[in-house]
């Protein structure tokens, strides 16, 4: 693998730390540290922070009966949880969020794919495949987009994404991206605009409609 | 800090392990239950103070403290005191969890890390992470009142990312050697996990 260049912003790994992340952006980030140890370490770094915070901001007395319980419940079973663990280009959070299951992809014309992996009325994620020479469909956002090569790479005015690499994108940022020759590019993508303009329309087509 | 019992001193302690460390690895490697006690009697309030400022209740505060300490407790195997402090570690169980009874969904997490049979990190590497840990505590006590209370806002989860990229002030320059030394730590973890992929 190519070494990854584009890297998850401080801001937005200490809102990941903290959860106040989106869950659509929280994927990505989950899946970027998953494959890059530079964010990994970053990651980790933000948790000490949030650790001296944790440390630092102040106690509440706990009651008695809080810790007997607590005491009481360690040797009781626990039904263990199902990991997922990663698959081909899917790294962990991924096929997590597959429920461990191959993408279900559904076709955006011009030999494009998506599979939309959650969505609600405050943004929505999905996979993309993209055949080489085609363009990225355009997520329809209003203010951050973030989009993950997992396969493959694309390129654009603003430089070349290999696999591992997350482009950020807000809506001033013209740009279109393209899927390099080579294998089918393969992107994570998440963005804030609701699930019910999921009709993707492939890049190239969208002159038409537009007035 | 509460007056509890701990491991033997041995010579992890020698090197300058904090105590919630020798707790932990007490925990652990020996699933020593009055290591674990001494645990909570040091987080459960602090956990609770956190939780707290958050706006939840007493009780639903103390119902994830429960989780929280449980997860400690039964998860101890993926703590690496070579990559992580304790209050870091148990920071992040704790937002992970509150995060998933407000919004009723599983958090997306990144994979774990497993730690090679055999690659424990040596000694010299705990300690530095910790003093690295006690600097940036001190780093924070330093801070302006305001900046301070902008830290906590922001690893309590109550500001937006927009929100820290426009706060001035945030000392995330502070957090850059910690970076350098935990990646340190991963290259030389991944070289011993090389096999697997
Ligand atoms: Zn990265």
């Amino acid at each position: 693998m190519t070494e990854i260049t584009h890297h998850i912003p401080d801001h937005l790994m200490a809102a990941y730390t903290a959860g106040s992340l989106p869950e659509p952006y929280a994927l990505v980030v989950a899946t970027h540290v998953s494959m890059c140890l530079e964010c990994h370490a970053s990651y980790e770094a933000h948790q000490a922070l949030g650790g001296a915070v944790l440390e630092t901001a102040g106690e509440a007395a706990v009651s008695e009966v809080l810790k007997s319980d607590v005491m009481a419940l360690l040797d009781a079973p626990v039904a263990s949880e199902p990991v997922y663990k990663r698959s081909g280009v899917y790294p962990g959070p991924i096929m997590t969020a597959l429920k461990g299951r191959a993408p279900r992809w559904k076709s955006l014309g011009l030999g494009v794919r998506q599979c939309i992996l959650s969505g609600n009325s405050e943004g929505s994620v999905r996979l993309l495949y993209i055949p080489p020479g085609q363009a990225v469909p355009d997520h329809g956002h209003n203010g951050l987009e973030m989009t993950l090569v997992l396969q493959g790479s694309f390129s654009d005015e603003t430089g070349w994404f290999g696999a591992g690499d997350v482009e950020l994108a807000d809506q001033d940022l013209e740009h279109t991206p393209i899927a390099d020759a080579g294998p089918p590019c393969i992107c994570l993508a998440a963005t804030d605009a609701p699930l019910r303009f999921n009709s993707f329309v492939p890049r190239l087509l969208q002159p038409i409609f537009r007035i | 800090m509460t007056e509890v019992t701990s491991p033997d001193p041995d010579t992890s302690a020698a090197a300058g392990f904090t105590q919630e460390t020798l707790w932990m690895l007490a925990v652990r490697d020996q699933r020593d239950k009055a290591a674990f006690s001494a645990l909570f009697d040091h987080f459960a309030p602090r956990l609770k103070g956190f939780i707290m400022r958050s706006g939840m209740g007493s009780g639903q505060a103390e119902e994830i403290v429960q989780e929280v300490m449980l997860t400690v407790w039964r998860k101890a195997d993926l703590f690496d005191p070579g990559r992580a402090q304790v209050s870091g570690w148990i920071y992040q169980i704790a937002r992970n969890r509150q995060i998933d009874v407000i919004r009723k969904e599983n958090r997306p997490v990144p994979e774990e890390l497993y730690e090679d049979q055999g690659s424990e990190p040596d000694a010299s590497q705990i300690v530095g992470l910790e003093q690295e840990a006690s600097e940036l505590r001190q780093a924070l006590a330093r801070l302006k009142p305001d900046q301070r209370e902008m830290i906590e806002k922001a690893y309590l989860g109550e500001l937006t990312h927009q929100e820290i990229k426009s706060q001035t002030g945030l000392p995330l320059g502070t957090i850059k050697s910690r970076i350098r030394l935990g990646l340190e730590r991963l290259r030389h973890e991944l070289k011993d996990m090389r096999s697997d992929d």
